[in-house]
């Protein structure tokens, strides 16, 4: 398993935000975390990423157990946080150790994977919010990890950006068959993106509920498949409740 | 298709932007000298027909020819060096002195609770009030006088190097953070230059506390500077002296704040500010 959650909580000085995680990812899944805003799904991620290490229960990155930031595993946030100081390029190759022609080469060559082979030289300021977060999709994947982990990635960018970023994660997907664990209040992107979506609901979170989606990529947007499976996870959510 | 539509318009418009700012540049320079020329001039027309008193206002062309004839016989060099050193160490010395502090108390949060009260009480101490303690201590040579001027500099640039760093974006030090990085790495790849604009801007404001300290120390005890010359002019009644000394002082203050605003631009130039320099 590339990814393993057992019983994992967290509480904040008493107050528990999320408990009873159980969950496993395979290598190459994509696994998306659904719910609510203030169901602890963002916790989790920041629990699983090692940025917040004082969670109860065990999580393991490819065996290992998470005790801090690990080096297979990449994070990309809900705003880009690139830089302002740095060039595209120096933001990219800003997570990489190793000589500078090396570092300039393999960022180059992930920024044309992204579409912004000829934005190197820009300042963040200089950049769309949909640039930006490419650029932040960039930075993630230069170092090549092995999960990677997206809190809402592209909830700040409009409808069509989003479908087109959305599509660019998949060709990457595609091409290194990184296991992705997707943070998401937006039901269509789960659908879309994931094999599998685990919803998470109430306060403190719990996982209520799994859903596979057996379709195979590229899923058409619109398709009646995805569509009953919407209805389910809108059941399952029980927005009525809470 | 993406990347060719968003980046051509970018660069086009960047050219644009500097031509007109360099024409807009030149614009404020004539606009913003009109009054100050006119007032030159009516000064001097005024002062010529005998409506102000040369012993008390003396034409613009007294002052100047008191500066030129300072300058042919090289006192004014003297006067001017001996000043500017003054700033320039007292300047270096508290500047030095505010950024090691300020650093701890920033980086620390016990170093805070342990200096932060008692700097921030030596703060409420009108500063021109320790000139007598330090010229007893001291003496009226120059380690008084530079002391005076360090004193002046250091608050403005610890506050902005303590504020600067306990203000860096938490979302930034977490992606160094999730690069592994440690402490030494995070501080000088990512704190370090998240808090640049605000230590440059207290640096900025600690030189202009500097000038006006240099005025207070000399004017307390000096035999050169330009604050001397002030004393000098006054005892010797010639206001085209005080007046001569007081415009130096503005063109060198406003000189050595515009290398440091060059620095800062420089050294700024990636920051998305809505009023371009």
């Amino acid at each position: 398993m590339a990814l393993e959650l057992k019983n994992v909580g967290r509480t904040f000085d008493g107050q528990t935000a999320v408990r009873n995680v159980n969950l496993s990812a395979g290598e190459g899944e994509i696994i998306g975390l659904l719910g609510t805003s203030g169901c602890g799904k963002s916790t989790l991620l920041r629990a699983i990423s090692g940025l917040d290490g004082n969670y109860d229960g065990e999580i393991r990155l490819n065996g290992k157990l998470v005790d801090g930031v690990q080096e297979s595993a990449g994070f990309i946030f809900q705003e880009p946080r690139l830089f302002p100081w740095l060039t595209v390029l120096e933001n990219v190759t800003f997570g990489l150790t190793g000589k500078a022609g090396e570092k300039e080469k393999k960022g180059r060559e992930i920024l044309r994977k992204v579409g912004l082979g000829d934005s190197e030289n820009l300042y963040p300021k200089e950049l769309s919010g949909g640039m930006a977060q490419r650029v932040a999709i960039a930075r993630a994947l230069v170092t090549s990890p092995e999960v990677l982990l997206l809190d809402e990635p592209f909830s700040a960018l409009d409808a069509f950006t989003k479908m087109q970023l959305q599509d660019l994660l998949l060709d990457i997907w595609k091409e290194a068959g990184t296991t992705m664990v997707l943070v998401t209040h937006d039901i269509d992107e789960a659908l879309y993106l994931c094999d599998r979506i685990v919803i998470l609901r109430g306060r403190p979170g719990e996982v209520v509920h799994e859903i596979s989606v057996g379709e195979p990529r590229p899923r058409p947007r619109g398709s009646t498949r995805l569509a009953e499976l919407k209805t389910d996870i809108l059941e399952s959510l029980d927005l009525s409740r809470s | 298709m993406v990347k060719q539509a968003i980046s051509i318009p970018g660069t086009s418009r960047q050219t644009k932007d500097k031509a007109n700012a360099k024409k807009g540049g030149a614009q404020k320079v004539l606009l913003g000298g009109i009054l100050p020329l006119a007032l030159v001039i009516v000064w001097e027309a005024l002062s010529r027909a005998g409506v102000f008193p040369a012993y008390q206002l003396p034409a613009p062309s007294v002052i100047l020819s008191t500066i030129t004839g300072m300058a042919q016989d090289g006192s004014l060099w003297s006067h001017v060096g001996i000043t500017v050193y003054r700033v320039f160490a007292g300047f270096l010395i508290g500047a030095l002195v505010a950024v090691v502090l300020g650093s701890v108390v920033g980086f620390y949060k016990k170093a805070e609770h342990v200096l932060d009260p008692t700097i921030q009480a030596f703060r409420s101490i009108p500063s021109l009030a320790w000139v007598p303690l330090f010229i007893l201590w001291m003496g009226i040579g120059e380690p008084s006088k530079v002391t005076m001027i360090a004193v002046g500099v250091f608050f403005p640039v610890y506050l902005n190097t303590v504020s600067g760093i306990a203000g860096v974006d938490r979302k930034l030090i977490e992606v160094g953070r999730m690069y592994g990085l440690n402490a030494y790495q995070l501080v000088t790849r990512v704190i370090l230059p998240a808090a640049l604009p605000s230590f440059l801007t207290g640096l900025r404001s600690g030189l202009g506390l500097g000038w006006m300290f240099v005025v207070a120390a000399e004017l307390m005890g000096a035999s050169q500077g330009l604050g001397y010359l002030l004393v000098v002019g006054q005892n010797t009644l010639s206001p085209e002296t005080i007046i001569a000394s007081i415009i130096l002082f503005a063109v060198i203050g406003k000189l050595s704040d515009w290398i440091l605003k060059i620095i800062e631009e420089r050294a700024l130039h990636y920051q998305d500010r809505a009023v371009k320099p």
